[in-house]
């Protein structure tokens, strides 16, 4: 499991870092999407990797520590979903404003020799 | 609780209801908006005095009442109040100044400005280290509307790599973050400073690598060198009002790693070098940016640099003087910037598009074409050309730290903090060399574009200035002088800050009621 995870993250940060070093745009912002899936993934599994746990006391059950998962690193990756989700939409209405205004999809509004 | 105690949460209620309040008055009713905004901001002044009258006790608000390490908590020490207070002016000047032009410019220009308030506040307030990512976001959001804002393709091409550089940034955070927390447990910085000492030598490095990534976020906001080539095109690019608020965005970074390394590491860890080196690489390359910087924008954009390249450096040779010093620099340092990153536009009404980059490469060809002798020997200076002059000459001696504004004081207190300690390291005197010679090459770049703009007679106009543009100006540089006539009392009270930090177990014992 332990293997799957790290190979998972590590395959989704490394597609992301190459696509947010190249010249356009739209790769640009694939890039930062899947780089933030490996964050995001990153942040999950903080809470270190079981399987079949809930993060949560069941009413009745009793309270053993060992028997949850932890709560924390959940509330955490949804806050930043929800934040890399927003600004992700937000960057993609500045990308089509540079595609217009600029009449390119080069990051820096004009192309390079290439 | 006591009233007292709701203070701490205002510098963040304040500007959310204010903002919130301002997107539901129709975008036409100027009028309205700016006197919701303009009275806010009053409030929100007299709050961060308070707190600064108030900051010489550590105070603790425990959102939701929960206690400190489970809860989140917002701390209100000497250092949060005096950032909040120099967010609150900033705010107010860029305010005044987007009344007469910038605030028909586009949609929602009083709401941006205040959410980056709150963020701003939340991040000097917060002790929890998600709640700083979060209040991170908020104000990068605003900030990413306020780079934009205006329209335009130079601002949006810039905005673009401001905001591509700020999110991956973010990402870097959230890493570092959640290292610290995989290892430690806990978020709340006091619970992490008791924690991290303790933790087992086997996870240490783990701590290391998280912090380390967790300060990358930081000092891409800070600006160090190599993470900091965006600062300048994006800052020259945005419009005054908003370059003016981001003057305090980069030092935003240097008060974070400040108070999170000193507070996780107590200074130690080989952090301290990384730094002092890392910011006089990045003093260096600014001293060559703002000597070859073409027009008034950019020269502001390195100058920040410049100023968090000294920052950085002061803080990371490490002695708590030596970080009071810093932090008077940073407040004097950044009056400056804003007032000058305000003045650029009133000062370049006066000239021809174009005309500064036509200068310089005369300059370099040696066709200054003064063949003609001008005939009218004595024009008088219109009064409009004499208070921007004034203002210009004011702004330069602050950048450059010449007597008698505050960046001189800043700049000697720095340098005699630096020169203290027996025997003085060679990076002490590195730092003391280049913070002599940035001051001398800010005086070149500024003398230079002085002479060609209020003296240079080519194709000069004499600008329309509104007394409303002037007034946020003249407040900067007011505060500048006051700064300096008070300079006795305000660096005891920056020392005594940078002493807490440096010794936080009262920052500790206060969030964890112990």
């Amino acid at each position: 499991m332990e293997v799957i995870v790290s190979l998972g993250i590590g395959v989704f940060a490394g597609a992301g870092v190459w696509l947010l070093l190249r010249p356009r745009t739209f790769q640009v912002i694939i890039g930062l999407s899947l780089a933030s899936y490996a964050v995001n993934l990153f942040i999950f599994f903080m809470g270190w990797v079981r399987e079949g746990r809930a993060p949560f006391v069941t009413p009745g059950a009793p309270v053993d520590l060992a028997r949850f998962a932890d709560p924390l690193p959940q509330a955490l990756v949804l806050t930043a979903i929800v934040i890399s989700f927003a600004t992700t939409a937000l960057l993609l209405v500045v990308l089509l404003a540079a595609r217009g205004l600029t009449g390119t999809d080069h990051v820096d509004g004009r192309e390079g020799e290439e | 609780m006591t009233a007292a105690d709701h203070l701490i949460v205002l510098p963040v209620v304040l500007p959310l209801a204010t903002g919130a309040l301002i997107v539901l008055v129709d975008e036409r009713r100027y009028a309205l908006k700016a006197a919701i905004s303009l009275s806010s901001l009053i409030g929100l002044l007299a709050v961060a005095g308070q707190l600064l009258v108030l900051g010489e006790t550590t105070r603790v608000y425990a959102l939701g009442d929960w206690p400190a390490p489970f809860g989140i908590v917002f701390v209100a020490d000497q250092l949060s109040a005096a950032m909040v207070l120099l967010a609150a002016v900033l705010g107010l000047a860029a305010t005044l100044f987007s009344l007469a032009r910038w605030q028909r410019a586009g949609p929602r220009f009083h709401a941006l400005v205040q959410f980056l308030l709150m963020g701003l506040d939340g991040a000097f307030l917060t002790g929890d280290l998600f709640n700083l990512f979060v209040f991170f976001e908020l104000l990068l959001a605003a900030s990413y509307g306020l780079a934009l804002y205006g329209g335009g393709t130079a601002r949006v091409r810039s905005s673009l790599h401001y905001i591509v550089i700020n999110l991956t940034a973010s990402l870097f955070f959230l890493i570092g973050v959640s290292l610290i927390y995989g290892v430690t447990g806990t978020l709340n910085m006091a619970d992490l400073a008791l924690r991290i000492p303790a933790i087992d030598p086997s996870d240490r490095s783990l701590v290391e690598a998280g912090a380390a990534v967790l300060a990358i976020a930081f000092l891409v906001k800070a600006g160090m060198w190599p993470l900091g080539f965006w600062l300048p095109s994006t800052y020259a690019a945005a419009s005054p009002p908003a370059a003016a608020l981001f003057s305090i965005l980069s030092k935003l970074g240097v008060v974070a790693v400040l108070r999170l390394w000193l507070l996780f590491f107590n200074g130690a860890e080989g952090g301290g070098e990384f730094l002092a080196w890392g910011g006089m690489v990045t003093l260096g390359f600014a001293i060559a940016g703002v000597l070859s910087a073409q027009d008034l924008g950019r020269l502001a954009g390195y100058s920040l640099l410049a100023s968090s390249g000294t920052l950085l450096a002061a803080i990371g040779i490490g002695s708590a003087a030596a970080a009071g010093a810093a932090l008077y620099y940073l407040v004097a340092s950044t009056l400056g910037i804003a007032a000058f990153f305000l003045l650029i536009e009133l000062v370049q009404r006066a000239r021809v598009p174009g005309a500064d980059m036509l200068a310089v490469t005369a300059e370099a060809f040696g066709l200054d074409g003064d063949d003609e002798p001008e005939e009218e020997v004595g024009v008088a200076i219109p009064a409009t050309m004499a208070l921007l002059g004034l203002s210009f000459a004011a702004c330069a001696l602050v950048i450059a730290g010449l007597p008698p504004l505050p960046g001189f004081v800043a700049k000697f207190a720095l340098l005699s903090a630096l020169l203290t300690p027996d025997p003085i390291g060679a990076a002490a005197w590195t730092l003391l060399a280049l913070v002599i010679v940035s001051g001398l090459a800010s005086l070149i770049a500024m003398g230079r574009a002085g002479v060609r703009i209020f003296w240079g007679g080519e194709g000069r106009i004499v600008p329309r200035v509104r007394v409303i543009e002037m007034t946020p100006v003249a407040l900067l540089l007011a505060l500048c002088l006051a700064l300096t006539v008070g300079a006795g009392p305000a660096i005891r009270y920056l020392q005594e800050a940078a002493q807490a930090l440096h010794a936080p177990h009262g920052y500790i014992d206060t969030v964890l009621g112990r």
